[in-house]
């Protein structure tokens, strides 16, 4: 039982208790997300298994078909423009709000909670509230707009309006979220490179550019990665907004997946795309891995 | 000693001020909720000070869905999960800070896969394997893929490692197994990051919505996230101030949490954020 790692005999046991140990939880990773991947990416090779007929291999057809679904397109478009509008909204609102509530301003306390409450709503609930406020006719945005004169919208109804909506609700949910960090981040920078800089004179924008900014890049990084990912995988608001209309206007990949696979049942053609997003969050990590990972390390 | 020199870079009132118009159009979404709950339908629509306050609205949302079976549903699964997750990432966390063995790090390569690629993704691989396991519509179904946490693993790997060595070998030479030391000399040094972590998982699962949503078809086994969406939805015919009053209620646990240990919230978000 003793073992000592020096022993042979001992390393021995010592490697066997070591998988004993990992066992359980390794199971379950292989079970839930290993396997699932591996499996994903053979059922995209093979057609969809109906009723009788069993599957069979189609080689890239499914690839094909996604090739010629407008509908993955128009989602693909819609996703990239989702990403490229939370990412730097979020992330430029969350360092704001950092630096904001890390000066010592009047009510620091009650500010940063309000930046923070929407991260611990559930976006179903937090969805419900902002599907009120883009109701047409009598919702609060169309208040606002007809008390200052201007024509009724139905911003959800507009193809046009509709994706900027869901992503607005996305970044107000997110930034509150990577405040947070910019915070820590924030606070664990040296309170004398502030004193130096303003015994130099420097401005506070050129305090920012030149010493705090360069000091949050690994938060930044960080941030980002969260950021890039949670483009991919928000999508609860839009079952609740949208629905991934007006005209598909607002689906987003993971939604066009959940569609494809669970309302047609056409699990073959999921599989793709399902590869599709898992090469994308892949590539997220190899950027982690590869980039980020030099700036933070793990050890 | 950093007092004098910090009021230098005096922050303006245009700072504060930004802040507050900012913090206060943040909070607006949940404080009209706020408002449409407590006050009849017809106030729904229009602000007035003088508006009755009342709380029909829940009533009638908790009569109209079952709610408290959603509570119960969604109160035993993040158990259940935050149980299971501590039990599982504890023991492969100490194998990792406190083993050497071969194949190491493959097996840490595989569990950071995961960081990555969540089970959220793979729904249509992981409905199959639940289906194989006549799981579907169970609780247990909703919870299972979450079991073992990355997240987990590795936030408590990096906590072990920094736990002095020679406080194990003083317990070895008292003669603790493997398993006492880790219970009697690892968890509670490690608390809380164990706490941290808690919040974290709490706060997800109580919020996860489309794992959920697919593998569960009944009432019996519907957490509140989907129970809301469902009752909710267009065709359901029920008045703002009902569904605004539902959607309180589904997250008032976790609001009043926050708003009791905002303090232990924010650090704990922090601690998990930093790695």
């Amino acid at each position: 039982m003793r073992a000592s790692s020096s022993s042979i005999a001992g390393s021995g046991q010592r490697s066997i208790h070591a998988w004993l140990l990992l066992l359980p939880a390794l199971v379950l990773l292989v079970t839930f997300t290993h396997w699932p991947a591996v499996a994903t990416l053979i059922d995209s090779f093979y057609s969809t298994p109906k009723g009788v007929r069993a599957a069979v291999w189609v080689g890239l057809e499914n690839y094909e078909v996604m090739a010629d679904d407008p509908v993955f397109w128009q989602a693909v478009r819609n996703n990239l423009w989702f990403a490229a509008a939370t990412i730097p909204a979020s992330i430029g609102l969350a360092l704001l709000m950092a630096l904001w509530v890390n000066e010592r301003i009047a009510g620091r306390m009650w500010v940063r909670m309000a930046y923070f409450t929407p991260t611990v709503l559930p976006m179903i609930a937090v969805a419900n509230i902002w599907l009120f406020f883009y109701t047409p006719q009598y919702g609060l945005l169309e208040q606002v707009t007809g008390a200052l004169g201007l024509p009724s919208h139905n911003w959800l109804g507009d193809p046009r309006t509709a994706l900027a909506c869901v992503t607005l609700v996305a970044v107000w949910k997110e930034a509150g979220f990577f405040m947070i960090f910019y915070l820590a981040a924030l606070q664990t920078l040296n309170p004398s490179l502030k004193e130096a800089a303003a015994i130099e004179g420097a401005s506070r924008w050129y305090f920012f550019r030149r010493v705090q900014w360069p000091l949050l890049m690994p938060t930044t990084l960080f941030v980002l990665v969260n950021a890039v990912v949670n483009a991919f995988r928000l999508v609860d608001h839009v079952f609740i907004l949208t629905r991934g209309g007006p005209d598909n206007a607002t689906s987003l990949l993971l939604y066009h997946l959940y569609e494809v696979g669970f309302k047609f049942w056409d699990t073959a053609y999921a599989a793709a795309i399902t590869v599709v997003l898992v090469v994308v969050l892949a590539s997220v990590a190899l950027f982690q891995f590869f980039v980020l990972d030099k700036k933070v390390h793990y050890k | 000693m950093n007092a004098a020199p910090a009021v230098i870079y005096r922050h303006s009132w245009l700072d504060t001020l930004s802040a507050w118009v900012l913090a206060l159009l943040w909070i607006l979404p949940l404080a009209y909720a706020v408002w449409t709950a407590f006050h009849p339908s017809d106030y729904a629509i229009r602000f007035d000070l003088s508006a009755p306050w009342t709380l029909q609205n829940f009533r009638n949302a908790w009569e109209a869905a079952p709610f408290a079976r959603y509570f119960f549903n969604t109160t035993l699964l993040v158990i259940i999960i935050l149980v299971a997750q501590m039990i599982l990432s504890t023991l492969a966390a100490f194998a990792f800070a406190r083993y050497e063995f071969r194949g190491k790090h493959i097996a840490f390569a595989l569990v950071l896969v995961q960081l990555m690629i969540m089970p959220d993704i793979l729904l249509v691989e992981n409905y199959k394997t639940m289906a194989n396991l006549g799981l579907v519509d169970t609780l247990f179904a909703i919870g299972l893929p979450y079991f073992a946490s990355a997240f987990a693993i590795f936030l408590l790997r990096q906590t072990f490692m920094g736990i002095p060595k020679e406080l194990d070998e003083a317990a070895r030479v008292e003669g603790a197994s493997t398993l006492q030391i880790l219970w009697r000399v690892y968890v509670p040094l490690a608390k809380p990051v164990y706490t941290a972590f808690a919040l974290v998982s709490v706060s997800f699962h109580w919020n996860n919505f489309l794992w959920p949503l697919i593998i569960t078809n009944s009432v019996e086994s519907r957490p509140l996230t989907v129970g809301l969406q469902v009752f909710s939805s267009v065709e359901q015919g029920v008045d703002w101030s009902t569904i605004t009053a539902a959607t309180l209620m589904t997250s008032a646990p976790l609001l009043l949490a926050f708003i009791l240990f905002q303090r232990q919230f924010v650090q704990s978000f922090m601690r998990a954020g930093i790695k």
